[in-house]
């Protein structure tokens, strides 16, 4: 288990005290994929890099598996380092080494045999699916292949931990999907928890079970992915939450807003689904139980997540009062989730 | 004295004294060179290692060194030979002759090989060595693994030019007396008005530095697979 204790940052610059990170209190159980989102400058690096002892903090405790990281010795520290993979934005693969030899290097600093260490590059080049390019140079991979030899090389040494300190963010959509399967795929076969930082929802979205908000320096909202998802408290969350659906919220707000306008006798109302709720046929069963409603529906996506889809649906109802009263009652009776709109969000 | 001034007056040249010459500001280029290259690279590691640190003594002896090779790579090289005799005098046990040459040459080109060396270090990617503390990497086990082998090509293409000018630095350092082509070339093609021996020197000195070139840069490409 990963425990942040009261963790706070400040950094002394020419222009006085900058203060990173503050009073953070997290725990990240074992074997779970944990990711912490924040616009750059939100603290992300500093606080990934503590895990590993890359900073320390200025007060407050990380420990990693009852280990308290920021009180090991230099020696102490190295041999812990052994244990916790990490994985960089821009791969920071060595140039000078072919593929086989990048995954060997932190076998080498373990000093792992030679004969072990062919033993387990071979075995990672399977894993991560890289067979065929054992003795390509970085410099002959695509952006995808050195992110793939940059996880087999951050797992080499079977780490307790993975950090993925914004691993995709520098790949297009369709290699971050990619590695996000095959980080996930690890996660699953290994057991090991990997810990994310990213500015891209999608990733939390599609891989994390948990998720921290951060937001100048401070944890301003975390839980479940699919809670987050589906009721973002903080303006920041609501921020990240919709980037990722299409249309954007600001235009259903303005449909909503005009509709409301001109049927004030109707009612909007937002229905969210996760998992298997989203395959029910609600709407055709409400317009079959109340025919004298008229629905117009306005907008619906959905989403894959790690524990299944999420999906939300916006309705007009135009009808009865009582009729539309008991559509809502319906409606709560098959346990969806219903919000009545009022304005526009 | 006297006589032939001719440039193709090749029958008037002692080639045997030419070979012996050659051979003389080769292996002074050599041995010199090898020398440059150990001590420059610990000079540049130097350098590296202690900057940007916070800690004062490591600024103080950062700055010590800088000082040093500052200083040394500013003083013209006929000077530093001159100023340097005596402490020749004692190492060496003369001041004649390829060997008491070599002092001269190894202290003047070793302080620009080794801020050649820092400034192959500092191009190094800060990540790569970020990800090898994160691996749990010793401070010795970068230097020898990562610094090294990443900053290759840069180190051999700066020892190549420091190659260079040192062949240009044993020619000044043979005509004072420490034997060579540029020895041969002043004795017998200034004093005794050899013209031919003059260009024959020149020729043989413009080979070797091509060929130093050459390999430098064959060696280079060769360990380069940043582009492939």
């Amino acid at each position: 288990m990963i425990e942040f204790k009261d963790v706070s940052k400040t950094f002394a610059t020419e222009k006085g005290n900058v203060t990173a990170i503050k009073d953070v209190n997290m725990k990240i159980e074992d074997g779970e994929i944990f990711g912490i989102v924040g616009y750059s400058g939100a603290g992300k690096t500093t606080l990934i890099r503590m895990l590993n002892g890359l900073e320390t903090p200025t007060t407050g405790v990380v420990e990693v598996n009852g280990t308290k990281i920021s009180e090991l010795d230099r020696n102490a520290l190295r041999k812990k380092r052994h244990k916790i993979g990490m994985i960089f934005q821009h791969f920071n693969l060595l140039w000078s080494r072919t593929v086989r030899k990048n995954i060997e290097f932190p076998l080498e600093i373990a000093k792992i045999s030679k004969a072990d260490r062919q033993k387990k590059a071979e075995e990672l080049i399977k894993l991560v699916g890289l067979e065929g390019k054992e003795d390509a140079y970085p410099s002959e991979l695509s952006g995808g292949q050195k992110q793939r030899v940059g996880v087999a090389r951050a797992l080499a040494n079977d780490p307790e931990i993975l950090l993925s300190d914004e691993a995709t963010s520098a790949l297009d959509p369709q290699t971050t999907d990619e590695v996000l399967d095959l980080l996930m795929d690890i996660n699953k076969r290994l057991g090991i928890t990997i810990v994310l930082i990213t500015h891209e929802m999608h990733v939390i979205r599609k891989i994390c079970e948990h998720v921290a908000v951060l937001d100048g320096g401070k944890i301003i909202e975390s839980g479940q992915v699919l809670d987050v998802f589906k009721h973002p408290q903080q303006p920041i969350t609501k921020r990240f939450v919709y980037s990722e659906a299409a249309p954007s919220p600001e235009d259903t707000n303005v449909v909503v807003e005009q509709l409301l306008k001109e049927y004030p006798n109707g009612k909007i109302i937002q229905l969210t689904f996760h998992g298997n709720q989203a395959n029910l046929p609600i709407v055709s069963e409400i317009i079959h139980k109340f025919p004298k409603i008229r629905i117009s529906i306005i907008e619906g996506n959905i989403h894959q997540t790690h524990e299944g889809a999420i999906g939300s649906l916006f309705l007009q109802l135009i009808g009865d009062e009582g009729d539309i009263n008991g559509a809502l009652d319906y409606l709560k009776t098959m346990r969806v989730e219903t919000e009545v709109i009022e304005h526009g969000r | 004295m006297g006589g032939s001034t001719g440039y193709f007056e090749f029958n008037t040249v002692d080639w045997n004294q030419m070979w012996s010459a050659t051979w003389e500001t080769i292996w002074m280029t050599i041995v010199s060179i090898v020398a440059v290259a150990i001590l420059g690279y610990f000079i540049g590691l130097l350098l590296f290692e202690t900057s940007g640190s916070t800690n004062l003594v490591v600024r103080i002896i950062n700055w010590i060194v800088a000082l040093f090779v500052n200083v040394f790579r500013s003083i013209p090289f006929i000077i530093l030979i001159v100023l340097l005799l005596p402490f020749t005098k004692n190492v060496v046990g003369t001041i004649i002759g390829p060997v008491a040459a070599l002092p001269s040459l190894i202290i003047s080109a070793a302080p620009f090989y080794g801020r050649m060396v820092e400034l192959a270090f500092h191009e190094i990617d800060r990540g790569v060595l970020e990800a090898s503390n994160a691996m749990g990497a010793s401070q010795w086990q970068i230097i020898t693994k990562v610094l090294l082998p990443e900053s290759l090509p840069a180190l051999i293409s700066g020892i190549t030019v420091t190659t260079i000018s040192l062949i240009g630095y044993t020619a000044m350092a043979g005509a004072i007396g420490a034997g060579g082509l540029g020895n041969l070339a002043y004795q017998e093609g200034f004093e005794s008005s050899n013209n031919t021996v003059t260009l024959v020197a020149t020729v043989i000195i413009v080979i070797i530095v091509f060929a130093f070139q050459f390999l430098g840069d064959f060696a280079t490409r060769k360990v380069d697979k940043r582009v492939l």
